[in-house]
């Protein structure tokens, strides 16, 4: 573990096909996981996946991006790229998750939101706004967990939480390095340079105070590695969720009001 | 993507390319008839082509001067200056180089004025800034108004206008996203009003974040609006785009936005809907 790879590099391995998923992160890190479907308006779009699970004796609630690994596996969850029903879906369980007291953990792991005719015909940009809206005003605890790609406003619809995790070959930014390339430079076949230069990955997000723990993952995960770091997992939610489990309900909202509140980068003059 | 079609459609004020020999200062081209214009004729009709009606863009002076009773807008007194977060070379001087060619300090000005009397925290976006895109600078207003709308207990009113998030800020500005909208659910909260006037054109980080949560989202007429920009939709599903695809009247038949207003009774519609707002009999 720890080898200083470049950021192009950890593109790569954020986007290996082979990489572990959402599902089976939660299936490892949870004693228990019930999945639920559907938006209750439209239609249950698969490319995240909506449940309960149960650490011990604490319940949560999950949401999570979900890519597959074969061709059929990635059509069924559209490549892991979600329509608004997805985010839709999210809310759902997001408001259940506060009525019934249960702490909300999401694993960030997307290309980005759906670009479609019916995506933008049933409101993508209205369905991302919401989910974040309707996240920062959860009165629960909410962890978010990048795990393999974190793209865009499809990414960060899921993860506005007290605290994110991410894994250490993840990569989270504001657009694949070769769209940024090509909207930046006009040039997309620079991208490697763009991934270098974006500050997408977990060391650099961390020093930015985008993300709060990197958690720690070999270049090759053998089955070995895989539980190892899904412990790590468990462990650091464990820990984040004794810990909020303390503060008020306003002091948890408040708490992630002000991480990103003060992410501004900014000079007063 | 989006900012390649953006540039496209832009009215060319400054970049007006013609071989008939035309004095630059008086004369525009309309983009979507090609007519030749008189200036002040355009000026006079609220920036829209006297010929076909198509919306030109409008600057902040502009915008604000129709919108907001005359001597009557206060600036935040916010100086702030953007960082270059992801270093790159050349972002500093471009941001040099737009504020002296604009006059403009950012994509957005923001304070308080009257829309007939009525006062209000006002922020108006601009394209002729990097194509209204948002950084943390951005973010940081917008932000801050809504705190202030929310301190002087008034209503709201941003008028987007937006490529979306600022790619040179990288991922600074993907998080303006959840910022502004996590300060948007205190507004929500205080029960205080929020009208989002969407004008062409608002995408990306912006339409998925304060633009689409309005009390009230209203559009200009043709403006286009969208999450994915209409290149990045047609690369990936590989098929050309419906007519009016992305349009203000196509979010209105989907229902997206409440109501599409033009430009002569934007003023009128904005103090008549915060008239509606202000309590009343029980």
């Amino acid at each position: 573990m720890g080898k200083e790879i470049s950021a192009w590099e950890k593109v790569e391995i954020a986007r290996n096909p082979k990489r572990k998923t959402s599902l089976d992160y939660i299936n490892s890190i949870f004693d228990d996981f019930i999945e639920l479907h559907g938006d209750r308006n439209f239609k249950d779009d698969k490319a995240i996946v909506c449940g309960l699970g149960k650490i011990g004796k604490q319940n949560f609630t999950i949401i999570a991006e979900q890519k597959g690994r074969t061709t059929k596996e990635n059509i069924e969850r559209n490549f892991g790229m979600p329509n608004p029903e997805s985010y839709r879906k999210a809310i759902r369980f997001m408001k259940q998750a506060e009525k019934f007291n249960r702490p909300v953990i999401t694993f960030i792991d997307t290309k980005g939101a759906y670009p479609g005719i019916g995506a933008e015909e049933r409101g993508q940009g209205e369905a991302i706004a919401k989910s974040m809206f309707e996240m920062a005003k959860l009165k629960v605890p909410v962890i978010s967990i990048v795990i393999g790609e974190g793209s865009s406003g499809g990414a960060l619809a899921i993860g506005v939480a007290n605290k994110v995790f991410m894994l250490e070959n993840a990569i989270y930014s504001i657009l694949s390095p070769e769209g940024y390339s090509s909207i930046l430079w006009k040039d997309s076949s620079r991208f490697k340079e763009a991934a270098e230069k974006m500050k997408l990955t977990a060391k650099d997000l961390y020093s930015l105070k985008v993300i709060d723990k990197i958690i720690k993952e070999p270049i090759e995960m053998q089955e070995e590695d895989f539980a190892k770091v899904s412990d790590d997992i468990k462990k650091e939610i464990k820990k984040e969720i004794s810990r909020m489990k303390k503060l008020s309900k306003d002091d948890v909202i408040e708490e992630r009001y002000s991480k990103f509140r003060n992410i501004k980068e900014l000079i007063e003059k | 993507m989006i900012v390649d079609k953006i540039k496209k459609r832009e009215p060319g004020i400054k970049k007006i390319k013609s071989n008939i020999d035309i004095p630059i200062g008086q004369w525009i081209k309309c983009d979507n008839c090609k007519d030749i214009l008189y200036k002040d004729d355009v000026r006079k009709n609220y920036n829209i082509c006297p010929n076909c009606g198509h919306y030109f863009r409008m600057h902040i002076g502009k915008r604000l001067d129709l919108i907001v009773d005359e001597g009557t807008y206060k600036r935040f007194d916010l100086n702030l200056d953007t960082t270059n977060p992801l270093g790159l070379e050349d972002y500093p001087k471009k941001l040099k180089t737009l504020r002296e060619k604009t006059d403009l300090e950012e994509a957005v000005a923001c304070g308080t004025g009257k829309i007939k009397g009525e006062d209000v925290v006002i922020c108006i976006m601009d394209s002729g800034f990097l194509m209204g895109s948002m950084g943390a600078v951005v973010g940081e207003k917008i932000t801050y108004s809504i705190e202030q709308a929310i301190k002087l207990k008034l209503p709201l009113i941003i008028f987007a206008v937006s490529g979306g998030a600022r790619m040179q800020e990288g991922i600074v500005s993907l998080m303006q996203m959840a910022k502004t909208t996590a300060a948007l659910t205190k507004l929500d909260e205080a029960g205080l009003l929020y009208i989002s006037v969407l004008t062409d054109p608002t995408y990306g980080g912006v339409t998925a974040s304060f633009a689409s949560l309005g009390d009230i989202i209203l559009a200009e007429p043709g403006a286009m609006i969208g999450f994915a920009g209409p290149r990045v939709i047609e690369q990936t599903i590989g098929e050309s785009l419906p007519e009016g695809f992305q349009t203000a009247e196509f979010l209105l038949d989907h229902g997206f936005i409440d109501k599409i207003v033009e430009r002569k009774d934007m003023k009128e519609t904005l103090y008549k809907l915060i008239q509606y707002h202000k309590g009343g009999e029980a």
